[in-house]
């Protein structure tokens, strides 16, 4: 029994080295303008050493201690199954809620750099959820995402220069405006399938990124757009001096003006399009829309022969996961202030993909896992930047080997018959 | 004698050089039990792809409940009520037994975006109804126990009437089984019998039939109808087809 559990617990042990290692032993430190990597004390490493031990001895020995506890009288019914936690409803709910908790106190308890590291990963979230309906969900393979991710950015960023509207209604004409894509360009390729779809996908997302390079006199082609209002709260502006008509927050709360308040305004802003995010996709997932996605992935057939429109239902899927992308790209547009074309290359496609096909598809907590390696790592491994490439895909081929069905597979909310 | 549910006049099927279809006419009554039969590669399949909507037919008439049919998309005869299984068992293998009766009622059911999101009370009333329709087919096919269960678990016979109960939660006025015994042992084609004949009885449901089990053909048919090479061979009650010598000559065999 013991050597049964050698090799999880093992696994187990490099896993709680590895994590915590990266996330309590080294941290981002603002050094003038730069960033470096400041390492932890050896108090640290000790800790991490006993929790390691710790859970190496404990898997080793769990059939034994679960045997112990179930022999004493009295005591309730261990969990010697971890996964039955997602069977679970209410350790389930209670798992949400705390990485919840944890992600809203994120930027109190972390720096500056952490914060704005964590704005990104969230926007990864975003779009790995977004085209985890098209993939994951419909079975869709699409390479053109970062296409309507560009369409929700100068969405909202040309709509900001020529007719000067504010973050919140542009949030939702990005959406709009990539949903309105989507649907564009599914009507007429949705016929395709598997490999022809991802061709015609990857054009288009191409085709995007080269009209607004030359379209020169709307996009200032390569030069990008600059200036972009930045998000308000009910109409409070973050920023030293609030522009004529409007009022800063720190005037309004009365405390005193710090840039950070920006950083973490925008980290819980993108926060809370994640979890509406999140609440409409679980949403999707229990209504007959997302058991048509779900049916039509299994048997495209089988659907035609019940009455369901296999056009219309793939439609909904590509056009709702771009307006997420929309949105997401409208987001990015107001924290960076400044975007070109540059940002909407293939290779962000690329990723979005990874994210998805690393968390496991149609995996949701999967894709908030893979978003959070695929955008840390990056961060964290600056010095072999030249060879990122490289390291990305040798873990898609590890990955593909080892585990094909991704870090945490899709465990896919069953509605069940009460009897 | 009251309207036929289905005439099919003159219909042909082209594919390229090879004349799969070739003039095949059909009608049914509603609330007959009619069936095809007709020697491996007689078209039997093909008229039914035409009839449903997966092929296109080359030619001919196909009149479904007073209305011209031919050339619609799948779906769309689908949702007129002329629902079709396959040869093969065509489930949505990682969805429930329960998920796969809540699919099929797709076309009946609140799909509105908002008033999913928003649970809206007639989204609710739909899914509740959709839940007891689903639980109602499951108890008349006898899978009720295996509701939660993933569709691919079930054992083979009763995969086979978990699409027939997944066909009947769609509500269809005609109901097209090809070959719902083949690989079905002789106990549960008996059930399989017993429960077409009950749709047509307490249903009123219409079920045009490709089976090659004469045993089964036989003894539930109100009508027969042979094809043979892609032609229509024979048609009539089941008494007629037995004694026809072509029939007999082409697929049945001396006895």
């Amino acid at each position: 029994m013991i050597r049964a559990n050698l090799k999880p617990a093992v696994i187990s042990a490099v896993v709680v080295v590895v994590l915590s290692g990266l996330l309590m032993g080294v941290r981002l430190d603002q050094d003038g303008t730069n960033l470096s990597l400041v390492g932890a004390g050896p108090d640290v490493y000790w800790k991490i050493a006993i929790a390691a031990t710790f859970i190496f001895f404990y898997n080793l020995f769990r059939d034994h201690l679960a045997r112990l506890w179930q022999s004493m009288p009295g005591m309730p019914k261990t969990p010697t199954q971890l996964v039955e936690a997602s069977k679970k409803p209410v350790l389930r709910q209670l798992f949400w809620c705390f990485l919840i908790a944890l992600a809203i106190l994120w930027p109190f308890i972390s720096n500056r750099g952490g914060t704005d590291l964590a704005t990104l990963v969230l926007i990864y979230v975003m779009l790995g959820l977004g085209l985890n309906i098209v993939v994951g969900l419909a079975g869709l393979l699409d390479l053109g995402y970062v296409g309507f991710y560009a369409v929700g950015a100068y969405g909202y960023a040309l709509l900001a220069m020529y007719f000067d509207i504010g973050f919140w209604t542009g949030l939702i004409s990005a959406g709009l405006l990539a949903a309105l894509f989507g649907f564009l360009l599914g009507f007429p390729v949705l016929r395709l399938r598997g490999d022809y779809l991802a061709i015609v996908t990857l054009g288009f997302g191409e085709i995007i990124r080269i009209l607004l390079n030359n379209m020169t006199w709307l996009t200032n082609g390569p030069n990008g757009i600059g200036g972009i209002p930045k998000p308000t709260l009910f109409g409070l502006e973050f920023s030293r001096k609030a522009s004529e008509g409007m009022q800063s927050f720190h005037d309004f709360v009365g405390i005193d003006y710090s840039s950070e308040h920006r950083v973490m305004f925008l980290y819980l802003l993108a926060l809370l399009l994640v979890l509406i995010t999140l609440f409409v996709i679980n949403r999707l997932l229990r209504m007959p829309i997302g058991r048509a996605w779900e049916a039509l992935r299994e048997d495209e057939i089988a659907c035609r022969a019940l009455g369901i429109n296999p056009t219309a239902v793939k439609l909904s899927a590509f056009t709702i996961g771009a307006s997420f992308a929309g949105f997401a790209g409208c987001f990015f547009a107001a924290r960076q202030g400044f975007i070109s074309p540059e940002s909407f290359t293939f290779i962000e496609s690329a990723i979005i993909l990874a994210i998805v096909v690393l968390g496991g598809m149609g995996s949701q907590i999967g894709v908030i896992l893979a978003a959070i390696i695929m955008t840390i790592l990056p961060e964290m491994a600056r010095e072999f930047n030249e060879y990122r490439m490289l390291l990305f895909g040798l873990m898609m081929v590890l990955m593909m080997i080892w585990r094909p069905q991704g870090l945490l597979p899709m465990n896919r909310p069953h509605l069940e018959l009460r009897t | 004698m009251s309207r036929p549910l289905l005439e099919v006049s003159g219909l042909t099927m082209r594919f390229g050089g090879l004349l799969a279809v070739d003039g095949v006419e059909l009608s049914v009554e509603p609330g007959q039990i009619v069936s095809m039969i007709g020697p491996n590669g007689a078209g039997k399949t093909t008229v039914f792809n035409c009839l449903t909507g997966f092929y296109k037919p080359s030619g001919g008439k196909i009149v479904f409940d007073g209305q011209e049919i031919q050339g619609l998309p799948g779906f769309r005869v689908a949702r007129r009520g002329m629902i079709r299984t396959f040869q093969h068992v065509r489930l949505f293998k990682e969805m429930t037994v329960v998920e796969n009766l809540l699919v099929a009622q797709h076309q009946h059911m609140n799909t509105s975006m908002l008033a999913g999101l928003f649970k809206t009370p007639s989204y609710r009333r739909s899914e509740r109804e959709a839940m007891e329709r689903a639980a109602y087919w499951l108890e008349r096919v006898d899978l009720h126990e295996f509701a939660n269960r993933e569709a691919n678990t079930l054992a083979y016979g009763q995969q086979r009437r978990l699409e027939i109960a997944r066909c009947m939660v769609t509500q269809p006025k005609l109901l097209m089984l090809d070959e719902p015994a083949a690989g079905l042992n002789p106990r549960e084609t008996d059930d399989l019998k017993a429960l077409i004949a009950e749709l047509r009885d307490n249903h009123q449901l219409t079920v045009l039939l490709i089976e090659h089990d004469m045993k089964l053909v036989m003894s539930i048919s109100d009508k027969i109808v042979v094809i043979n090479q892609g032609r229509p061979l024979a048609a009539g009650t089941p008494e007629e087809i037995k004694q026809n010598p072509d029939v007999i000559k082409a697929y049945l065999g001396e006895t």
